[in-house]
C-alpha cells in the first residue's frame, strides 16, 4: 500500500533548486534587456508645471523617455478600477504616468529606458520636473476633516461610505445593563517582501506576440490587463510568475504602471525591456495597508455577554482605490471572530490621503478587525471582573450552531456563513498551551524578582479560500510523468509540493512523477490568483478534482485493454490493475499511449499507438464520441462561499521597569485550518504569519511628515524584525474539516499574522494595568504612557 | 501654500560634476569566484552584487535593498560573510569570492547547510535563503557546536519575510549536526 | 538603486592617497565602505573620486602597548573584535564591538572609518573618546596627532583636513583596577542605538573609587566624556546607589527625539542604562558581587 501524501510532512520538491542558487526571480532574467527608472514625485501633492528632458538625452546608454504625453490611447487613460463596489460612490486610480497631477510621493512621472539601470539612475537625476504645490492630506484625521481634498473632483475625501446593521443596535444599546466605548488605532505598515517587484516584457515582432515576466500574484489579471491596455489580442499575450520572492499581498494589486508601461515600451522599442523595483521604490510607490481609527460601543450584561456591537472606523485608502474597498469590507465583516454580536451595526469611511496607496496585506483588514473585538473583550473583562478567557467563551459561537450566518455580506459578495470550528475546543487547548490558569503564580514569581509580566490573548476567524474559481490541468505522459497546472501563482507556500502530494494521492500515482507548474498562462490560462489564503482550498481541490477526471479516463482505456468493467481497477503507484488480480495490470504511460492514437511514431512507446500495431479495436472511431485524444484533463473549483479557518494565540510579555522595552517570553498558537495537506508547510506559513504579526505590533509603521514624505523609506528605519526580535511559536492544531470541499481544507496563509497586535496589546495591557489602544507600540510609546497614567 | 519649484536635492550635485564623468571609467577586474578566477571590464560604480549577477550570470545572490541592512546578498570574501551590495567589484580585485552556487550548485551538491534547509523547511519564498546559507556555512566552520541562542543571533543580521525564523534556527542546530557526523574537518 | 558615476583611485602610499583628495575637492576616502556605499547608492553623496585605502601597506595592523592599543585605518571590527590582545588590554574594546551592526557589516566595516565618519549614534566615536584616544593624521605636511577631544566637531563633522587621512586611532588603556561596561538599547539588535554609554570605573587598592567617567551614544552632538569622579571619589562602588549621577547625566547629554523615540524617553533611557552600566561595572571589581 502506498503511503498516503496528504497530511504528510513531505520535505519541499522546490527547494533543492532554491537552496543552490538555481532559482528564477524576475531580475535573474532578461540580462540582456534595456532597463527602465522612474522620475518619481518628490510631493505628496502637486500639479506638474513643465517636465524638462533635455540634459538626459544626452546620457549615453538611455534609449527613451517616456511622459505622460507620450502615452497613447487607452494606454494614457487611468489604470482599472479592478473591484468596483456600488458603496465606492467616489472612485479614483492614478495613471500609469501621472498627468497633470501628482497625488502621492513616488508616483511615477517619467519613466527612463536605457543601456542599464545605473545609466537610467543617471538619466533620472537630469531630468527637471518644475511643480506646483498643494496642500497634502495626510493622516486620517486630516482626510476626515476634510477641508482640504486629495481629489478636486470630489468635495471631500470620502471614497466610500458603507454601513450593514444586523438587529437594532440602538435598541439594544439601550436596553443593555452595561456599555462601554473605545476609541482604537491602528498604523500603516506594508508586506515588504524580500524581492520588490518587477517586470520583464519580451515582443516578438515577428509574430506580434508579448511575453511578460512578472513578479505578481496573479498571472492571468496582470495578461489580461496589460493585453487590453495594449490593444492586443488575448491570444499573443502571455504572463508567466516565474520565482517570486515573497507577495503578502502587495502583488496581488496589478497592473501597476510599470505592468503596462515596460510591455508597452519593449513594443514601441522592439527590444526587451525590464524593470526591477528597488527597496526605495517599494516603500514609496507600491502599496502599503493597516492605517485605521475606529470607535467601538459595546452593550452587554452582566455575565459579559455581547447584546450590542456598534463599529465606526476611518480606513486610509491612500491616494487612490483601484482595489476598490475589500480592505475595509472585511474588516467590518471579519471583526465579529468567534463571537456573537447580539446585535450589530458596523460603518466605515474610506478616505483619501496624499499617501501610497492601500491594498491588501497579508491579514487584509482583519488585524484592525480582530484588534476592535480583541480590546472590546479585554474592556469587558476588565470592566465587570471577569476572567478574559471567560467573557470569550461567552460570547463564541459553538459548535452545534454551525453553519453560522452572520447576516452579512463578505468581501466577495456571498453570506457571511461560517461552515465549521471548535470554538470551545480551541480556546481549551490553548489554556492548556499557554498555562492560563498558573499564570497568577507565574506573575507572582516574576514580581517577586521585580519583573513585571502580562499575559494576553486574541481569537479570530478567517475566511479563505474565496472565489470565484480555480482550474487544475493534469496531463500524463507516455512514460508516467504527470503534469499539474494551476493558474495562480507561487510565492514561497510550496504548491510544487502540496498540489503533487494531492494529485499523487487523487491519481494513484508517485509523488516524484508528479510536477506542478503555477501561474504560467501558457499551461493554464483561468486562474484567478493567490491571495485571501486560497491557493490550496482553491488549486488544491481544483487539482483533486482534475485528477479525478484524468483517473477516470484512465479506468476507462485501461478497462477496455483488460476487458474488465472499471469498476473491477484500480490505481495504485502508476500501475491499474484489476482488484484482486494484481498480476493483470497495466502501467499509466502505457495508458497515456493508448489514449492518443498516431499516425506517427516518434519512439518506442509512440509505436504502440500507431495505426498498424493492432492496438485499437477497428470498429470503433480512434478516439470515441464523447473522449479526446491524450490522458489528460481538467477541472475547476467553484465554491458558493469561502470557507472559515479560526485561531487563537496567547502571549507572555515581559515589560521592562525601567526601559518599558517590550520583550515577548511565550507566544502560543492553536490553528485551525480544516485538513492540513502538509502540516510542515501549515507551521511555516503560521511562524512566518506570527512575524509579520510581532514587525505590526512592535516595529513597523510608515512615519509619514505632515507634508507627506515618508520619513523611514528603507530597511534601517521601517523596522522589519530580524531573528532578535521574532518569539519561537509554540503550535498546536485542531482539524475540523470544511463541509465545503471535497479535501475537507481551510486556508492557512494569512492567519498567523491576524491576532498579533490585539494579543500584544492584551499582554501589555496585563503586564501594565492601564488600556493599550494604538498600535503599533514602542518602548518610547510605552513609557509616554506609563507617565500618563502614574 | 503654492509655490513653485523645482525640488530635486540630488540635481544640484549632479550638475556640478564635471562633464567628463557623465561616462564610466573602465576597470579590468579578476575575482576568484567559486574556485575560478573571473576577468570582466567593468565601471568603477558595478556594485559586486551586480557583477556577479549580471556579468557573471551567478544569479544566485540576490538582492533585497541595497543598502545592506536585508542581508539576501551576503557573500564569502575570502571566507567571511560580506554584503554584496556594500561593495564594488573593483574592491574584490584578487580576493576569492564565495557564492550560494559555490557551496552547492545541485540537489546532489548540497552542503551541510543547504541540507539541513530542505530539511527542516528552513526556506519559503527562497529569496533571502542564499545570504543564510552563505553566513551559516561560514559561522559553522569556527562554531560547530552552537547552541540555540548562539544559532539564532548568528542569523540575526539577516531579513527573511516568509519564516518567522523559527525554522532557519532548527536548520543551523541541524547543519552543525550533519556536518559533525560527517567529520569534515572544521 | 544604484550609484552615480566616479573614478576610482587605488594609491599604494599614504602619499599618494593624500595627494588624491588634495587634487580633488569632491574626493572620499573609501576604506569599508559600510557606511558610505549605501549613501552612494541612494546617491545622497556625489564624489567625483573615491580613494581606496586597501592597497595601502601597513595599516591592518592592532598593536598593543603600555598606555595604548593602537588600531590601523584598515583593521575592521570583527578583526579588532576577535583580538585577543587587544581585548586583555581593553575590554571596552570587545564591550562596545559585539554592538556594532551585524557580524556581515564587521566583517567589512573598519573601526577608524566610523570614528571618522563621527555619527553621534556610532559605538566607537564614545570609545575613542572615553579612552582619551588620539587620532594620527596623515596629510600632506605629514602626521599630527588629534586628541578624540579635539577630533569630533558635531554631527558628522571632525577637525580632520580633506587632504588628511586617518592613518590609525589610539585607545588609551585605563589604570590597573579599572572595570568597565559597555550598554546600548537599540529598537532591534543591530540597530543603532536610542541610547548607549560606555562607562570605567576605577578603585584604588583600598576599593575606593578614584574615577569614574561615562561617554555616551546617541544622546551628544558629540562623544563627549562625562566625569563623574568628583561626586564618587572615595566610595565604594558597591555601595553607590547610581542614581547619585542622574543629574550629571542629565545636564550632559542633549538628546533629540527621531521617528522612533521622543527626547524625553531618550533622556531616561540614557540614564537608566548609566545607572545600570556603572552597577555592572562596580560588581565586576574584584569584591564585587557580580
Amino acid at each position: 500500500m502506498t503511503t498516503r501524501q496528504f497530511g504528510q510532512p513531505v520535505q519541499r520538491r522546490e527547494d533543492p533548486r532554491l537552496l543552490t542558487g538555481g532559482g528564477r526571480y524576475l531580475d535573474d532574467l532578461g540580462h540582456t534587456a534595456y532597463e527602465a527608472a522612474f522620475v518619481r514625485s518628490p510631493h505628496a501633492h502637486a500639479r506638474i508645471v513643465d517636465i524638462d528632458t533635455d540634459d538626459a538625452i544626452d546620457v549615453d546608454g538611455v534609449i527613451a523617455i517616456y511622459t505622460h504625453e507620450d502615452l497613447p490611447g487607452i494606454i494614457g487613460e487611468p489604470l482599472p478600477l479592478l473591484i468596483p463596489h456600488p458603496a465606492l460612490t467616489q472612485a479614483r486610480t492614478g495613471y500609469a504616468l501621472a498627468k497633470d497631477e501628482v497625488n502621492h510621493v513616488g508616483e511615477a512621472v517619467v519613466m527612463v529606458v536605457a543601456t542599464n539601470r545605473y545609466v537610467a539612475e543617471d538619466a533620472v537625476e537630469r531630468i527637471r520636473v518644475s511643480y506646483e504645490r498643494l496642500p497634502a492630506v495626510v493622516g486620517i484625521e486630516a482626510a476626515r476633516d476634510g477641508s482640504q481634498t486629495v481629489h478636486d473632483e470630489y468635495d471631500d475625501n470620502v471614497s466610500a461610505h458603507l454601513l450593514q446593521e444586523v438587529g437594532d443596535v440602538e435598541a439594544a444599546l439601550a436596553a443593555a445593563p452595561h456599555t462601554l466605548t473605545l476609541d482604537l488605532e491602528i498604523e500603516r505598515s506594508a508586506c515588504q517582501p524580500l524581492e520588490g517587484k518587477g517586470v520583464l516584457a519580451q515582443w516578438n515582432s515577428d509574430d506580434e506576440s508579448l511575453r511578460i515576466y512578472s513578479s505578481t500574484q496573479t498571472s492571468t489579471g496582470v495578461r489580461a490587463a496589460v493585453a487590453a491596455k495594449l490593444g492586443l489580442p488575448l491570444a499573443k499575450v502571455e504572463c508567466i510568475a516565474p520565482d517570486v520572492g515573497g507577495g503578502f499581498g502587495v502583488k496581488i494589486m496589478h497592473p501597476w504602471p510599470e505592468e503596462v508601461l515596460v510591455p508597452w515600451a519593449a513594443r514601441n522599442l522592439d527590444h526587451d525591456v525590464k524593470w526591477t523595483e528597488d527597496r526605495r521604490e517599494h516603500f514609496i510607490s507600491s502599496s502599503h495597508e493597516r492605517g485605521q481609527l475606529q470607535q467601538v460601543t459595546v452593550g452587554f450584561d452582566d455575565e459579559g455577554r455581547l447584546l450590542a456591537l456598534d463599529v465606526k472606523f476611518w480606513h486610509d485608502n491612500g491616494a487612490y482605490t483601484p482595489y476598490g474597498i475589500i480592505v475595509p469590507i472585511i474588516t467590518a465583516t471579519q471583526l465579529l471572530g468567534p463571537y456573537k454580536p447580539g446585535t450589530y451595526r458596523v460603518e466605515f469611511w474610506s478616505l483619501f490621503t496624499n499617501t501610497v496607496l492601500v491594498t491588501p496585506y497579508r491579514g487584509a483588514g482583519r488585524p484592525q478587525g480582530c484588534f476592535a473585538m480583541e480590546r472590546t473583550m479585554d474592556a469587558i473583562a476588565r470592566y465587570l471582573e471577569i476572567d478574559r478567557a471567560e467573557v470569550r467563551a461567552r460570547n463564541f459561537i459553538l459548535p452545534e450552531e454551525m453553519p453560522y450566518d452572520h447576516g452579512l455580506m463578505f468581501q466577495d459578495g456571498r453570506p457571511l456563513k461560517y461552515d465549521s470550528g471548535d470554538f470551545p475546543a480551541s480556546l481549551a487547548k490553548l489554556k492548556e498551551l499557554v498555562g492560563w490558569d498558573d499564570f497568577a503564580d507565574y506573575r507572582a514569581a516574576a514580581e517577586a524578582e521585580g519583573r513585571k509580566v502580562g499575559l494576553g490573548i486574541g481569537c479570530y476567524v478567517e475566511g479563505t479560500g474565496v472565489g470565484p474559481y480555480e482550474g487544475g490541468h493534469i496531463h500524463v505522459e507516455t512514460d508516467g510523468r504527470v503534469n499539474v497546472a494551476t493558474g495562480l501563482t507561487t510565492q514561497g507556500q510550496g504548491h510544487q509540493t502540496a498540489l503533487a502530494q494531492i494529485v499523487a494521492d487523487e491519481l494513484g500515482v508517485p509523488f516524484e512523477n508528479v510536477h506542478v507548474t503555477t501561474g504560467d498562462t501558457r499551461r493554464m490560462a483561468y486562474a484567478v490568483g493567490t491571495f485571501a489564503s486560497r491557493a490550496a482550498v482553491m488549486s488544491g481541490n481544483a487539482v483533486a478534482l482534475a485528477a479525478r477526471v484524468v483517473k477516470a479516463k484512465a479506468l476507462r482505456i485501461a478497462a477496455d485493454a483488460l476487458e474488465v468493467s472499471p469498476d473491477d481497477l484500480e490505481i495504485e503507484n502508476g500501475v491499474i490493475s484489476v482488484k484482486g488480480a494484481p498480476g493483470n495490470s497495466i502501467d499509466i504511460g502505457t495508458v497515456a499511449v493508448m489514449s492518443n492514437p498516431l499516425r506517427y511514431a516518434f519512439d518506442e512507446a509512440a509505436k504502440k499507438a500507431t495505426q498498424f500495431a493492432g492496438t485499437f479495436d477497428p470498429d470503433k472511431p480512434p478516439v470515441g464520441d464523447d473522449e479526446e485524444p491524450g490522458l489528460e484533463g481538467q477541472d475547476f473549483y467553484s465554491p458558493t462561499q469561502a470557507t472559515f479557518a479560526n485561531g487563537m494565540h496567547a502571549a507572555i510579555v515581559e515589560t521592562d521597569p525601567q526601559t518599558a522595552e517590550i520583550t515577548i517570553l511565550r507566544y502560543c498558537v492553536i490553528h485551525d485550518c480544516g485538513n492540513m495537506i502538509n502540516p510542515l508547510i501549515v507551521e511555516g506559513q503560521i511562524h512566518g504569519g506570527v512575524a509579520q504579526g510581532v514587525g505590526g505590533a512592535l516595529y513597523e509603521r510608515m512615519v509619514y511628515d505632515d507634508s507627506g514624505q515618508l520619513l523611514n523609506a528603507s530597511f534601517m528605519d521601517f523596522l522589519m524584525p530580524y531573528a532578535s526580535e521574532v518569539p519561537h511559536v509554540e503550535a498546536d492544531h485542531l482539524e475540523t474539516p470544511s463541509p465545503l470541499n471535497p479535501l475537507g481544507i481551510k486556508g492557512a496563509g494569512e492567519a498567523g499574522t491576524i491576532p498579533v497586535s490585539a494579543v500584544i496589546a492584551s499582554a501589555i495591557e496585563d503586564a501594565e494595568g492601564f488600556p493599550i489602544t494604538a498600535m503599533p507600540i514602542s518602548p518610547s510609546e510605552l513609557w509616554t504612557l506609563r507617565r500618563a497614567h502614574a | 501654500m503654492t509655490e513653485l519649484s523645482d525640488l530635486s536635492p540630488l540635481r544640484a550635485g549632479a550638475a556640478a560634476l564635471a562633464d567628463n564623468l557623465l561616462t564610466d571609467e573602465l576597470h579590468e577586474v579578476t575575482v576568484n569566484v567559486n574556485g575560478a578566477a573571473h576577468t570582466r571590464t567593468v565601471p568603477a560604480r558595478r556594485l559586486l552584487s551586480d557583477f556577479l549577477r549580471h556579468d557573471l550570470r551567478l544569479t544566485g545572490t540576490h538582492v533585497g535593498c541595497e543598502h545592506g541592512v536585508c542581508g539576501a546578498c551576503t557573500v564569502l570574501v575570502d571566507g567571511a560573510p560580506a554584503r554584496a551590495c556594500l561593495m564594488f567589484a573593483v574592491q574584490a580585485q584578487s580576493h576569492e569570492v564565495t557564492t550560494v552556487e559555490g557551496l552547492g550548485s545541485s540537489a546532489d551538491s548540497m552542503n551541510h547547510v543547504q541540507q539541513a534547509f530542505a530539511e527542516c523547511h528552513g526556506l519559503q519564498c527562497g529569496f533571502c535563503t542564499p545570504g543564510f546559507i552563505t553566513t551559516i556555512t561560514s559561522f559553522l566552520e569556527e562554531n560547530p557546536d552552537p547552541t540555540e541562542e548562539e544559532a539564532r543571533e548568528v542569523v540575526s543580521g539577516n531579513l527573511c519575510r516568509c519564516t518567522g525564523y523559527q525554522n532557519i534556527v532548527k536548520s543551523v542546530l541541524r547543519a552543525a549536526e550533519l556536518k559533525r557526523e560527517a567529520g569534515e574537518p572544521a | 538603486m544604484k550609484p552615480g558615476p566616479f573614478r576610482y583611485l587605488a594609491p599604494t602610499t599614504l602619499e599618494e592617497a593624500v595627494r588624491a583628495l588634495g587634487e580633488h575637492p569632491d574626493a572620499k576616502v573609501l576604506a569599508g565602505g559600510q557606511s558610505l556605499i549605501p549613501v552612494l547608492s541612494m546617491r545622497l553623496a556625489r564624489p567625483t573620486h573615491l580613494v581606496d585605502l586597501a592597497g595601502i601597506a601597513g595599516l591592518g595592523e592592532v598593536e598593543v602597548s603600555d598606555e595604548w592599543v593602537r588600531v590601523g585605518a584598515l583593521v575592521t571590527h570583527a578583526r579588532l573584535l576577535a583580538d585577543e590582545d587587544g581585548y586583555a588590554a581593553l575590554p571596552l574594546l570587545r564591550q562596545a564591538l559585539r554592538n556594532v551592526a551585524h557580524p556581515a557589516i564587521r566583517n567589512r566595516g573598519t573601526t577608524v572609518g566610523s570614528i571618522a565618519h563621527a555619527d553621534a549614534a556610532g559605538e566607537m566615536p564614545s570609545i575613542l573618546a572615553i579612552t582619551d584616544g588620539v587620532v594620527e593624521a596623515f596629510g600632506p605636511q605629514g602626521r599630527r596627532e588629534i586628541p578624540a577631544s579635539e577630533f569630533f566637531a558635531g554631527a558628522l563633522e571632525t577637525t580632520l583636513a580633506h587632504d588628511e587621512v586617518i592613518e590609525a586611532v589610539r585607545f588609551g588603556r585605563f589604570p590597573g583596577g579599572t572595570t568597565t561596561a559597555f550598554l546600548e538599547s537599540a529598537r532591534r539588535k543591530g540597530d543603532y542605538a536610542m541610547a548607549g554609554v560606555a562607562v570605567a570605573l576605577t578603585v584604588d587598592e583600598s576599593g575606593q573609587i578614584t574615577s569614574a567617567r561615562a561617554s555616551f551614544v546617541s544622546v551628544t552632538d558629540v562623544p563627549g566624556v562625562l566625569d563623574l569622579t568628583g561626586a564618587l571619589a572615595g566610595r565604594i562602588p558597591t555601595d553607590v546607589d547610581w542614581s547619585v549621577i542622574d543629574d550629571a547625566v542629565q545636564d550632559h547629554i542633549e538628546p533629540e527625539a527621531d521617528i522612533h523615540v521622543s527626547a524625553e524617553y531618550r533622556a531616561h533611557l540614557a540614564g537608566e542604562l548609566a545607572r545600570r552600566a556603572f552597577a555592572q561595572a562596580a560588581a565586576t571589581h574584584p569584591g564585587g558581587n557580580s
